[in-house]
């Protein structure tokens, strides 16, 4: 990389800073329990919009992995979210009616939020549909693998999006506010991943899954990015360049061995295939908010006309973080 | 008589303050070294909190770096101030604040007091053993590092450089033989007074303050000037990762620290209530007399270090991209591709199926889609057949695909009509056994129905794209087992090849093939070839191939393959 390609992506970063920071205008604090944060803590970001019915059991399982305060966005629900999360001890919330794709996907916000709240503590960036993964998860908080990380010099903690789904037709099992959605979501692709080197930001681009499997199949160039860095060490100098896919500078997103060897990772399962996904997809196709034309979304729609099922017979059952690990989708690294 | 335990402490005070609390409750006296550059604050209150056990001392303290000084002279002051206090201690014992004892304090005591002239520490010369991390072992004793390793790293290393240059080599005091070891721990009153008491210590602490990471080798050099007795072995149960830092251990490993019989862990994740509710209880059940076992740790951990360094072969993901070349096996097992075979043979899949106990599959990279055994949409790990997702990325097609079928053996086909394969992927590859009939595909054609001026287009092509594939088999970077005949060649005696391949497939049991594949009829595919040359396209691939054949065999059935006995 060239002195001046690195010139280039400094000052990249600081446009995305200056960008983050003129956008907190657009967000009004509506609960503000910063003040309780301690400097050792915790802290999750997260973007959302209508996701009520989500949130009891992501809060939950936050809290129980050892979250300390969250910090969210809401973008202009009316489903209660932006209520019941302002009744949170632990929650503090800004809302927000502008636009999700001009915030560059609710990047600019987090970022400005991270760069006011987050620096020099451990933060996790997820949606309410991601539920994060890692060694040792059933026995151990995400505080000891943040003391595990700061013990080994590293910044950053790549997790890949998992996208969790059910078997049968989606619609098929109504989902329940606070149920734990793998209950309904247990199954994924194993191993149909393919990645590439990004040389400009230095991280792997992942692709494949069933999103790819069965909305992809002929273009998959399409297909959504499954490569994800939520948990870093924060700096008020980073910034996510691209939703949490990956953050500048760019020695963040050296989440991956080169010389053979395995890093530790963990995994975001994703459980964006339940019964509330039609609707969600009918509608983002109508507010047109997402990435790329929300090619994605339309791709969706079209398929799910047809009740299509992304369950297949070498689909794989959910267990725990240790098939996982076998399978090669995650890995312990060196943390024993 | 008793043990008495030196605590060095810079973080967890309340952790520090429950294990000093453990060991003095069963009559070992405590003396604590804080950290210097622990607040104030801190310290006081971590003090004052154990103001009221009697035999817990605080010595004087010292700033402590890793790689430095600092945590030697903190265990000579803490030695110092044990020996002068507590005149009735034989051994005393070096631990951290991360430390947590493993069995009943008693068990240490009676262990040690049968072994009342035994110095626990491990000290071997640098010569034997492979241990340092980052290339500096007998220069550490030779060069001076004045710079700290943590904070000014790029000082550190041109010093180092700019020494070597020089050709420093410092002077090591007489008599001494620089050996190194764990810096944990339990030597005798004796060894110890010897060591802080000798009227040299001036020369040796002026010379080990300018060793890199004197803590690994000061008292590990001195007791051997004076112990009668080393046992080189430290009793602490501390585990180093690749990079020399120490393993952490959690709730989880109560079980296995449990069975270790290690008297002393280290170190200790401060938050693991299991295991310092666990093992810091009144001892129950009777006292073992049981040796350290730390073998069973030692393979996990040994396990979790290879994993980092070496990790998974043929695996990728998103925490191991390896560079080209450091794959440590660029697929996970042996695979075996197939190339002419099933033109040349009519029941080529279910025969090799068959013959090998093997999974077949036809083309996997045919441009229609990938043909998998039984003609499956979708097979291990979820792969799809879609041939624009296998094209998009076709080498990962097939990483995956051998990883997602890990312990049982692949067989596929490839041809020149599969444009989207990985060739030069697979002909790098070790574990591959390519096995190629070259010009086998100009059977399909010669039994096709097509004009005769799109056969010779179509052959053309065929041609050209198989001969670029059997330039990358037959390239210098080639490392698959790779066997290319002709077809005139082959046709000669196929079973003799067959079976080579089939032996070097080796199910477990090296068998005779007793059923050969059927192979196709090609009377008149002289002809055919030579129709192709006389319209100006010459398949030279398939070797010389005779016009027609012999007027006696022309009379014949066809022939059928024989057995090679």
């Amino acid at each position: 990389m060239s002195a001046l390609q690195s010139y280039r992506l400094r000052i990249r970063r600081r446009h995305r800073l200056v960008r983050a920071i003129r956008k907190r205008r657009e967000l009004r604090s509506m609960a503000d329990r910063t003040a309780q944060i301690k400097s050792s803590d915790l802290l999750a970001f997260s973007t959302l919009r209508n996701e009520h019915i989500r949130l009891p059991y992501f809060l939950d399982y936050y809290r129980n992995k050892g979250i300390n305060h969250f910090l969210i966005v809401d973008n202009d629900s009316d489903d209660g979210s932006l209520e019941y999360l302002m009744e949170q001890p632990d929650v503090s919330v800004w809302h927000t009616r502008k636009s999700y794709k001009k915030s560059k996907f609710g990047v600019d916000w987090l970022n400005w939020l991270q760069f006011r709240y987050g620096h020099n503590h451990w933060c996790l960036v997820v949606d309410p549909d991601e539920f994060f993964i890692y060694p040792f998860c059933d026995t151990r908080p995400i505080r000891a693998l943040t003391d595990w990380l700061d013990a080994s010099s590293i910044k950053s903690f790549s997790a890949m999006l998992l996208d969790m789904y059910p078997r049968g037709p989606i619609t098929e099992q109504p989902y329940q506010a606070g149920q734990d959605p793998m209950e309904i979501a247990c199954w994924f692709d194993a191993g149909n991943y393919t990645m590439t080197k990004n040389p400009q930001y230095g991280n792997l681009w992942i692709q494949g899954g069933p999103r790819s499997r069965v909305f992809f199949p002929n273009e998959p160039e399409l297909a959504p990015a499954l490569n994800k860095i939520p948990l870093v060490k924060w700096n008020r100098r980073y910034c996510y360049a691209s939703s949490t896919h990956m953050l500048l500078p760019r020695g963040l997103n050296q989440v991956y061995d080169e010389w053979g060897g395995e890093k530790a990772s963990g995994l975001l399962l994703h459980a964006k295939f339940l019964d509330t996904f039609t609707a969600k997809a009918e509608e983002e196709l109508v507010r047109n908010q997402h990435y790329s034309a929300s090619v994605e979304y339309k791709a969706y729609a079209e398929r799910l006309r047809d009740a299509p099922e992304l369950w297949c017979k070498w689909s794989e059952k959910y267990i725990n973080w240790r098939q996982l690990e076998i399978l090669g989708l995650m890995s312990k690294g060196n943390w024993a | 008589m008793s043990v008495g335990i030196l605590m060095l402490v810079h973080t967890a005070f309340d952790r520090a303050e429950q294990v000093a609390r453990h060991w003095t409750k069963y009559g070992c006296p405590v003396v604590i070294h804080v950290d210097a550059s622990v607040k104030p604050k801190a310290h006081k209150k971590f003090v004052k909190a154990l103001e009221d056990v009697a035999d817990v001392r605080f010595c004087k303290r010292h700033k402590c770096e890793w790689g430095d000084w600092g945590l030697v002279a903190a265990s000579q002051s803490a030695g110092e101030t044990m020996l002068a206090e507590f005149p009735e201690v034989r051994h005393i014992y070096l631990s951290s604040g991360s430390c947590l004892p493993l069995r009943p304090v008693q068990e240490l005591k009676d262990y040690l007091a049968a072994r009342p002239r035994t110095d626990f520490i491990e000290s071997a010369t640098t010569a034997d053993v492979p241990w340092t991390v980052g290339g500096l072992d007998a220069e550490r004793f030779t060069l001076h590092f004045p710079f700290s390793w943590k904070k000014h790293r790029f000082l550190f290393d041109k010093w180092v450089d700019i020494q070597r240059f020089l050709r420093v080599k410092r002077k090591i005091p007489n008599g001494v033989v620089p050996h190194m070891g764990s810096q944990w721990w339990c030597l005798t009153r004796q060894t110890l007074s010897a060591i802080l008491q000798d009227p040299d210590r001036e020369t040796f602490d002026r010379y080990f303050k300018r060793v890199w990471i004197p803590d690994e080798s000061y008292f590990q050099t001195l007791a051997r000037l004076y112990s009668s007795n080393i046992e080189s072995r430290s009793l602490t149960l501390s585990k180093f990762d690749f990079q020399g830092k120490p393993h952490i251990f959690y709730d989880d490993h109560l079980q296995l620290l449990r069975r270790s019989d290690c008297f002393v862990a280290r170190k200790i994740w401060p938050r693991a209530n299991k295991l310092y509710n666990g093992f810091l209880r009144s001892p129950e059940g009777a006292i073992k007399m049981s040796e350290p076992n730390p073998a069973k740790i030692d393979r996990i951990f040994a396990k979790a270090v290879e994993r980092r360094t070496k990790g998974r072969t043929g695996l990728y993901m998103q925490s191991r991209y390896p560079n080209e070349g450091w794959e440590n096996g660029m697929t996970f097992g042996r695979y075996s591709i197939f190339q002419g075979f099933a033109q040349l043979f009519e029941d080529f899949e279910p025969w090799l199926a068959r013959a090998t106990g093997t999974r077949v599959h036809g083309h996997l990279f045919a441009p229609e889609g990938a043909e998998f055994e039984g003609r499956q949409k979708v097979i291990n790990g979820a792969l799809s057949v879609d041939p624009k997702s296998r094209d998009y990325n076709s080498i990962a097609f097939l990483t995956n695909l051998i990883w997602n079928t890990r312990g049982e053996r692949q067989c596929f086909q490839v041809g020149p009509r599969d444009e989207g394969a990985p060739v030069w992927f697979f002909a790098k590859d070790p574990n591959a056994q390519v096995s190629v009939i070259s010009g086998a595909w100009a059977i399909p054609l010669f039994k096709s129905n097509l004009d005769f001026a799109d056969i010779r287009k179509e052959a053309a092509r065929l041609q050209k794209l198989e001969n670029d594939q059997l330039y990358a088999l037959r390239s210098p970077y080639a490392k698959a087992r790779a066997r290319i005949w002709t077809l005139a060649e082959f046709i000669e005696a196929p079973m003799e090849p067959l079976q080579t391949i089939i032996d070097e497939i080796g199910p477990e049991k090296a068998r005779r093939l007793a059923e050969a594949p059927t192979m196709t009829d090609l009377t008149g595919f002289g002809q055919f070839l030579q129709n192709l040359k006389n319209q100006g396209m010459h398949p030279y691939l398939m070797g010389d191939f005779p016009v027609s054949q012999g007027e006696a065999d022309q009379k014949k059935p066809p022939r059928k393959p024989y057995l090679v006995q």
